[in-house]
């Protein structure tokens, strides 16, 4: 019976860029800079680094392709360095590659990092996606767009609970105006404005219902982490944060072919939180996670996800939102350094970006301290997912400041 | 008995008013003041030639077997390939079998009459009992002409065949003549005409007369003899040319100018059509094609018409309809004025002709499979069922979604995703027989949409990918609209 990997990995350094358009930063330049945070966070010499995974999204079109970007940039000395991609959950990938090499014994100090330089892509947004799901795609998918998308989900949600448009919009734009408050704090984020409601709610729209500022920042960005095995974390941190849980579910495209999907709720982002839960020992999720980094790429998906988790009842998330419940002084504050929202979104660095802003919210070490929660946090969640409406590749890391 | 078993129409949803085309060209060339009366039917930004004729042939084919039809004669002056058979392209679509014999008709605006000769030859022999014929145009004016005024898109289809004839071929009469009215080499978009008097006088006001002499004289008829005539003639003075022939107003069949426009290789099929939506049994109806030349067909309408009453044909097309009241709109719908399309315009991806061939009827004629076991139909074709209760392997057989209708689950109108008409419109659609895809939605506005309308299919052009030489189909949700209402 497999028993999970909950305190066998630690990480004890890592490090994370500003987000953002970074113009004069090249793919080399983000890695470089935040392997570099990562070993003085850890104190951690670059040779006793045993494996690397490598996670970048949109290969061909800004890092490059397969592992070599990572090793080139690093001078990673012929360890065994991997790329990892798998949409939206990249870079949490490239940590459970990570953590899995560690836990195994195969390595003692591993390297996950994510970068995306999105910037250089020439898209606003997200690059189209062609031939993403093969190359007969093509002739039968509309020209989908992740707002596309993610819109859909919420005119059905909208229709589902009843909520009139402008009822709908309202709720949607809370989740992002909270966002923008934290982000506004958070000098790495990418969009550092704070808009008033009326100013998210009547934005022009990108995707039916989804106005501008129900949509994620596009950035280039990279952050790393170090993990080793826990009961050596503390020979280089007093610190350090536990893995308590890593888990990935990708439906079997059931959504996209068949109506047993109701669109209205993430089915990889349910079974990923369950066996999250089951893995780090939670039973009353609302309760006991007490900090959230969840895949906001549309205010209408962390809706959908703090249903989907089990922290808002299902079909009810509104009124925690209109609470507050989410907000930096609520119980369970969600995207404390901004979120996909406001920190921005490079592919392959959000999941490790979403571990960085735990992992220094779990020490106490929140930059600049006003950010710092003051709930005394022990367990916090990041959960990504990304693909295809339907069809979403969905992964939940749970990770601790106690073993 | 040989002769007409089935009809059917389309004609696209916009309407230009030809005061809108005026009101934006006038100033550049007044004297198509005498021509800017009326509406014409324009093709969705979607739409062209090609998938007209699949929609009027499915009109069509309403209750027919797909399976019975063992040809199919394309017909139209601005078919999509120039190389790359058109009729198998549409074939494909209407999901016929593969043993049929396939011809484009083109080049001529007589191509319609000409090829449903050939059908009716075709029939009388052992080997072809079902034909399709479609004539289809969708002819483009330079903007500033009166033939931008006049030209306007539509399609009409008919089944020939032996069984079940709802109109009895009696006779045609043919005449060739290299009348060079309207010309168009390889290359280019736009036809040139001479003037137009010479047209209807020396063309139409000889060819036709002519071609009227020689059928009646070959089949011992006067003008009094045809309860309809159909003369594919465009001009605003139809009744006075058909009074100038021997004809009273109650014989001439409508040309559809001041509503639809001259829609080229398809107008006489068009109005042979309207006509047989009127007809009684026993009616004698003429129809005459022109086009460097013409033909001349003979018909008498027999009991069976009443069996066929429920297409959507000429009437009720012309009952659906949406004003296009933007002049650019139709400039840029007709690829005539370059926008900024932006890098979602201009990177396309590469289609794989590979692609297209080995996916066949599952892009053509949106074949999907449905599991034995469960009976879950799926789109794409699965070789492992969809339906997590199932999930046999190898148990599915061929299943078309093309003629199912569905309702929308959920949908988007979406302005990042590049489209010739903003927003892009798409959503999941499910199907009321089970099954449920990602799917374009067209002909229609945002505003309009809503979880659980229900739409049916409508074959549209998906993408042109001009650096290979392609144009791609697919299907696209649409809509139902009561055409009683």
């Amino acid at each position: 019976m497999a028993t999970g990997i909950k305190n066998k990995v630690a990480i004890i350094g890592m490090g994370c860029t500003r987000f953002g358009e970074l113009w004069d930063k090249s793919a080399q330049d983000l890695m470089v800079d935040a392997f570099k945070e990562a070993i003085e966070d850890g104190g951690v010499d670059p040779k006793d680094i045993g494996a690397a995974w490598f996670g970048s999204c949109f290969d061909e079109v800004n890092v490059g392709k397969g592992a070599i970007p990572l090793a080139r940039a690093l001078k990673l000395p012929n360890i065994p360095v991997t790329r990892v991609e798998n949409f939206c959950t990249t870079g949490t990938e490239a940590l459970r590659g990570a953590c899995y090499a560690v836990a195994s014994g195969a390595c003692d100090v591993a390297l996950a990092l994510g970068a995306e330089k999105l910037k250089d892509t020439g898209y606003g947004g997200l690059p189209d996606f062609g031939t993403m799901l093969g190359t007969e795609n093509l002739f039968y998918t509309p020209n989908l767009t992740a707002p596309g998308m993610f819109g859909m989900v919420a005119n059905a949600y909208f229709e589902k609970y009843g909520l009139s448009r402008d009822e709908g919009k309202r709720v949607l734009s809370r989740i992002s105006y909270k966002s923008h408050q934290n982000g506004a704090m958070n000098p790495r984020a990418h969009l550092r404005r704070a808009p008033s409601m009326d100013v998210l709610i009547n934005a022009p729209i990108v995707a039916d219902p989804l106005g501008l500022f129900d949509c994620c920042g596009v950035s280039d960005g990279a952050a790393a982490a170090i993990v080793v095995p826990a009961d050596k974390a503390k020979e280089y941190r007093p610190d350090p944060i536990y893995i308590k849980a890593l888990q990935l579910s990708l439906t079997p495209a059931t959504g996209i072919g068949h109506q047993s999907w109701d669109g209205i709720h993430f089915e990889s982002t349910r079974i990923a939180g369950i066996n999250a839960y089951k893995e780090a020992g939670i039973e009353k999720p609302r309760e006991e996670v007490n900090l959230m980094e969840v895949h906001d790429c549309f205010s209408i998906s962390e809706l959908l996800t703090y249903e989907s988790l089990q922290i808002s009842p299902i079909g009810k998330a509104r009124y925690d939102i209109e609470d507050g419940f989410y907000d930096l002084d609520g119980q369970v504050p969600c995207q404390s350094d901004g979120g996909l929202k406001c920190f921005g979104h490079p592919i392959g660095a959000t999941g490790i970006r979403m571990a960085y802003e735990i992992y220094k919210q779990l020490q106490g070490k929140a930059e600049p301290s006003q950010r710092q929660l003051q709930n005394d946090p022990r367990l916090g969640l990041a959960h990504n997912h990304g693909g295809i409406c339907g069809s979403l590749v969905a992964s939940v890391a749970i990770l601790g400041n106690e073993v | 008995m040989i002769g007409i078993t089935s009809y059917g129409a389309y004609i696209p949803r916009y309407r230009l008013n030809r005061k809108t085309i005026f009101a934006a060209m006038g100033w550049f060339n007044a004297a198509t003041a005498g021509v800017a009366r009326g509406e014409k039917a324009v093709a969705n930004y979607d739409e062209d030639s090609m998938t007209m004729a699949v929609a009027a042939s499915s009109d069509c084919l309403n209750g027919c077997s797909r399976k019975d039809i063992d040809g199919l004669y394309l017909c139209s002056t601005t078919l999509p390939y120039v190389e790359r058979q058109n009729a198998a392209i549409c074939s494909e679509a209407l999901a016929f079998r593969s043993d049929i014999r396939t011809a484009d008709f083109t080049a001529s605006l007589k191509s319609g009459t000409t090829a449903l000769i050939a059908a009716l030859d075709a029939v009388r022999g052992d080997d072809i009992s079902n034909l399709l014929v479609c004539a289809t145009d969708s002819r483009q004016g330079k903007p500033g002409s009166a033939m931008e005024h006049t030209f306007g898109d539509g399609a009409a289809s008919l089944i020939v065949g032996k069984d079940s004839v709802i109109a009895e071929f009696k006779g045609s009469y043919s005449l060739t003549r290299d009348f060079p009215d309207y010309r168009r080499i390889q290359e280019e978009r736009f036809p040139h005409s001479w003037e137009e008097r010479w047209i209807r006088d020396e063309g139409y006001m000889k060819i036709i007369p002519s071609l009227i002499e020689g059928l009646c004289k070959k089949y011992n008829l006067a003008s009094g003899d045809f309860a309809k005539v159909v003369i594919s003639y465009p001009g605003r003075d139809l009744k006075n040319v058909c009074k100038r022939l021997g004809f009273d107003e109650g014989q001439v069949q409508d040309n559809m100018l001041a509503t639809v426009g001259d829609t080229g290789s398809a107008l006489g099929l068009m109005m042979f059509v309207a006509a047989l939506e009127e007809a009684n049994p026993g009616d004698t109806i003429l129809v005459c094609g022109y086009g460097n030349g013409g033909d001349a067909l003979l018909f008498e309408v027999t009991d069976e018409i009443e069996k066929i009453r429920d297409r959507q044909g000429i009437k009720g097309h012309l009952a659906v309809k949406k004003d296009l009241d933007n002049y650019n709109k139709y400039l840029v719908f007709r690829d005539l004025l370059p926008v900024e399309v932006g890098i979602r315009g201009e990177e396309i991806t590469m289609a794989r002709m590979s692609v297209t061939s080995r996916e066949g009827q599952t892009l053509a004629a949106l074949s999907g499979s449905r599991c034995t076991a469960c009976g879950t139909p799926q789109y794409p074709k699965q070789r492992i069922c969809i339906n997590p209760e199932c999930g046999a392997i190898d148990q599915m057989e061929d299943y078309f979604f093309f003629d199912k209708n569905g309702r929308i689950n959920s949908y988007t109108g979406d302005n990042l995703a590049f489209s010739w008409d903003p927003p892009a419109m798409y959503g999941f659609i499910d199907f009321n027989e089970g099954g449920r895809l990602y799917l374009d939605i067209t002909d229609t506005d945002l505003e309009s949409l809503k979880v659980g309308m229900p739409v049916r299919m409508t074959f549209r052009r998906k993408f042109v990918d001009r650096q290979r030489g392609v144009y791609a189909y697919f299907w696209k949700a649409i809509p139902i609209v009561d055409t009683n209402a």
